[in-house]
């Protein structure tokens, strides 16, 4: 060939091959024709994978889904990128959904390469769980990994907008949960979703915005979710709520309740609908919940009230030592040691409230003898410091004392001077 | 000791002759007459006012005037610092009572017609300084940035606000700003200690120095018996009178300091909401209660706006008195002077009453 | 009788003597004690010293009084003093240093702080404010953050 030839077949393969190596991460044409068809449900997948997790990854289609994506279409008949030979699998069913993500998800070696962090167990938890074995049973409406992560599109479980963000998480569960057409062939209550929304720890997630507040996977687990065993209630809310469990493991409550068979802190504080706790709660009268299991004639009975007794004791005892010495306070009387003794009252008020856990009326006596010596400590010199006013009221009166006499020798003077003279008795 | 003051004496006298001072002091006498114990209550008014001064410049040792640190410096003066307490305690008291010493003397000197010519400038200066009074009393009352004290300026500069024409300057001017904070207090501040006891002095240095030229005026009604009797000497009778009186004053004085302490309050909170009641101090409360009792609008003009013009020209009229009463002739008493006073006391008695049973 | 009138006057005068000194004893007393300054000299406790140097080993810390809140001061396991105030952001508790966490702990619901204030574990809502600290020989001397 003429070498100009020769040249231009050069440059040409040159163009194509920068073209194709340049094509290489980019040439996807899943999305590309994708992208363009009409139907919704085929070109949507396609136009979500912009913001996707694993797209960022350098994940396409075909590392799912098979297939080869520098293929085109040829025609209606015969599409090479779909080819058997490609590996193609297409959609997954919904029983093949866990095994189908779980073919990297599971794999350690695998997920090392891009976040060796994550774990890979969450295919093994899943069979573990309630979903799981349903789904195992051919159940179709049961929640599988796409349920909760979604699929195309899939934000990172950090994103704030993935629906398995705290804030987003219990959404997601009552999505189905919370659908009661959806759980009555399961028999399954459909009330946690807005029970929990008010609760306490609702109020902290949602209100407060703090994302260490539980939801419903902090209790349930999530690839694992099944409801705690009744034995271990205690254990999974005092993950957060140690001091409580302590007490409570070792109070008679413990063996108490595994005997009955009632689920340890959910029996006095409930589940999804933790409200905020006061000391409302303690007690025998009416709607005070020890009162529910222990009558008259008991020791617990009389236990309980003397729990609650201790506690609105100590109450008042603060309060009062409060009252007297914000009174020394505002009236301009130096208090400040009254006040950092007033804290330590507190905070053995506080602590008594975590003793109650342990049902002991030895153990809470020990508390808040702590915090009545402590407000009465208070109070003493808030009173002290009240008598100090009465003490300068004396040394004011001894000025008018002084004041007086100025009066009375003054008024003597004038009378001295002005006494009409007398006749000479020199 | 007396030899070395006769010889001070010399000494200045050689250079600035003081001998005319002395015979005037010597000469200097008081008319006696019914109702010469009323001249007391002048000589109160400074007494008070020199404790004022005295305690002031004390509590300025140790007193902050920002809104941070205001309130700590009131509770450091009244519970570190010894006999803090006291002082503050005469301090807030002895105003009070510096203000109605002040309110009683003119009231003394209004009944006993002494504003009449020649005395026309010794009542404008007076009047002056009552209004100048108030105004210590006002700016310092604010001072310790408690609740009582922030609420009560708040509520006092608002009806400042109201003042026909110059209502909204007014305001601004008082609080340095749109709402009471922190620079309404360096202001108040800067009013209390300086320009207000450099009136004030000016004010007092004219209306004394009046009296001494002039002389105590006394009643048409008394002025036979004032002349048939000998008048009270000043030096020394009438001031060991005076003296009594003063300390009996002091000894009222610490009566109320001990028994009825100033208390130290909460801190102010510009966001709190106002505590209910509030109201100014007694010296404001009948202008105040009147101001609440007034219709939302009265002939379609705004009702406070009727009010402050009624105080407005009522108070006009009583500056201007000495001009509208210019003396009966005959010496025969004046019935409308006695009957305007007595109306204008009731009236300001029954709203500063009505003002504290309401609350 | 003119003893009987000098006699007379010499007790006015006493009288009026004593009356005027006590009374002025009872004034000026009072305003001299006030003039002189307390022994805490700032109204604002600018300055209070919460230690000395040899009492706080780093791994240490102290309670003290600063005004009308308890504060803690320590000295960080790397040798830095650091000062906070000493109530839990939680429920008003007094907290502490835990040698064995390196952390400033809260024993009323187990909340942590780490050194820099921050809350980092259990219910407190918010870290613990800082306050100044700086060395005047061997006094370590806290004062409010300006």
């Amino acid at each position: 060939m003429a070498w100009p030839l020769r040249f231009s077949v050069v440059v040409a393969g040159l163009l194509a091959f920068t073209v194709t190596v340049e094509g290489q991460n980019q040439r996807n044409n899943c999305i590309d024709c994708h992208r363009s068809l009409d139907d919704e449900e085929l070109s949507q997948p396609a136009r979500a994978a912009v913001d996707d997790v694993h797209a960022s990854a350098g994940i396409t289609c075909a590392d799912c889904h098979g297939g080869n994506p520098t293929l085109e279409i040829v025609d209606e008949d015969y599409d090479p990128a779909k080819e058997p030979s490609t590996g193609f699998v297409g959609a997954p069913s919904v029983g093949d959904i866990p095994t189908f993500c779980g073919k990297c998800h599971a794999d350690a070696a695998y997920m090392q390469r891009y976040d060796p962090n994550l774990p890979v167990d969450q295919l093994a938890q899943y069979w573990t769980s309630g979903h799981g074995k349903k789904l195992r049973e051919g159940a179709t409406d049961i929640a599988e990994c796409v349920s909760c992560h979604g699929s195309h599109g899939m934000l990172a479980v950090s994103d704030p907008r993935a629906p398995v963000y705290p804030t987003k998480v219990a959404g997601t569960c009552g999505g189905c949960h919370a659908d009661e057409e959806h759980m009555a062939p399961y028999g399954l209550p459909t009330d946690q979703m807005a029970l929990h929304r008010e609760s306490v720890h609702g109020r902290a997630l949602y209100q407060d915005g703090d994302l260490s507040a539980p939801t419903c996977n902090t209790c349930h687990g999530n690839h694992g979710a099944s409801p705690p065993g009744l034995s271990s209630v205690s254990l999974v809310c005092g993950n957060c709520h140690a001091i409580q469990r302590d007490f409570f493991t070792k109070s008679p409550h413990r063996a108490a309740f595994a005997d009955l068979g009632e689920p340890e802190c959910e029996t006095c504080h409930g589940n999804h609908e933790v409200a905020p706790v006061t000391d409302e709660l303690l007690g025998v009268a009416e709607g005070q919940i020890c009162g529910e299991c222990h009558f008259e004639d008991e020791e617990a009975y009389t236990i309980a009230k003397t729990l609650r007794q201790d506690i609105e004791e100590l109450k008042a005892r603060i309060a009062e030592a409060r009252t007297t010495v914000e009174g020394a306070a505002v009236a301009g009387m130096e208090v400040s040691e009254a006040e950092l003794i007033l804290i330590d009252a507190n905070q053995a008020l506080v602590k008594a409230r975590n003793t109650v856990h342990a049902v002991s009326a030895d153990a809470l006596r020990e508390q808040t003898d702590t915090g009545r010596k402590l407000a009465d400590q208070a109070l003493e010199m808030g009173i002290a410091a009240l008598g100090e006013l009465q003490f300068r009221q004396k040394g004011l009166a001894v000025s008018v004392f002084f004041i007086l006499l100025v009066v009375i020798g003054l008024y003597l003077k004038i009378q001295q001077i002005e006494r009409p003279p007398r006749p000479t008795d020199e | 000791m007396r030899v070395a003051a006769t010889r001070l004496y010399h000494w200045v006298d050689e250079r600035i002759p003081l001998s005319p001072l002395v015979e005037f002091a010597r000469e200097k006498s008081v008319p006696s007459h019914r109702y010469s114990v009323f001249y007391f209550f002048g000589g109160a008014t400074l007494f008070f006012f020199g404790l004022q001064v005295a305690t002031g410049i004390l509590l300025l040792l140790y007193y902050r005037p920002t809104a941070e640190a205001a309130f700590e410096s009131v509770r450091f003066i009244m519970t570190e610092v010894s006999f803090g307490w006291l002082i503050r305690s005469i301090h807030s008291w002895s105003a009070n009572l510096m203000v109605l010493c002040a309110f009683l003397h003119m009231a003394t000197v209004f009944f006993m017609r002494a504003y009449r010519k020649p005395r026309e400038m010794t009542w404008w200066t007076g009047a002056l300084l009552l209004l100048v009074s108030m105004g210590f009393g006002f700016s310092g009352y604010l001072l310790p940035w408690n609740e009582l004290a922030f609420f009560a300026t708040r509520v006092g500069t608002d009806v400042a606000r109201k003042t026909p024409l110059i209502g909204e300057f007014l305001s601004q001017f008082l609080r340095g700003g749109d709402d009471v904070t922190g620079a309404t207090l360096t202001r108040f501040f800067g009013f209390h200690v300086a320009v207000l006891p450099m009136i004030a002095t000016t004010l007092l240095l004219l209306h004394l120095l009046f009296i001494q030229r002039q002389g105590m005026s006394v009643p048409d009604s008394q002025t036979e018996e004032a002349s048939r009797r000998p008048g009270t000497k000043f030096f020394p009778n009438y001031f060991l009178r005076e003296l009594i009186g003063w300390a009996v004053a002091l000894a009222i004085l610490a009566a109320l300091a001990s028994l009825f302490p100033w208390e130290l309050g909460r801190k102010a909170d510009p966001f709190a909401p106002a505590p209910a009641g509030i109201k100014p101090e007694w010296y404001f409360l009948f202008m105040f209660q009147t101001l609440k009792y007034l219709p939302a609008t009265i002939a379609g003009i705004e009702g406070e706006f009727v009010g402050l013009v009624f105080f407005g020209v009522g108070g006009l009229l009583w500056f201007f008195w000495p001009l509208i009463d210019r003396g009966s002739p005959g010496g025969k008493p004046s019935r409308l002077v006695t009957t305007v006073g007595v109306a204008a006391l009731a009236f300001i008695g029954v709203m500063t009453l009505l003002g504290y049973i309401g609350s | 009788m003119s003893e009987d009138r000098s006699s007379r006057r010499s007790f006015v005068d006493w009288i009026l003597g004593a009356g005027i000194t006590g009374s002025l004893v009872s004034f000026l007393y009072p305003v001299l004690k006030f003039v002189i300054p307390p022994p805490v000299a700032e109204a604002i406790e600018l300055n209070v010293v919460a230690a000395t140097v040899e009492e706080l080993p780093p791994n240490t810390a102290k309670i003290f009084k600063f005004g009308r809140r308890p504060g803690l001061i320590v000295n960080t396991p790397a040798g830095e003093l650091r000062a906070f105030d000493a109530i839990c952001t939680h429920l008003n508790c007094t907290v502490q240093y835990r040698e064995d966490f390196g952390q400033i702990w809260c024993a009323c619901h187990n909340g942590f702080y780490d050194l820099s204030g921050k809350n980092i574990s259990g219910p407190p809502p918010r870290p613990l404010p800082r306050l100044n600290v700086a060395v005047r020989g061997n006094e370590i001397v806290v004062s409010r953050e300006s």
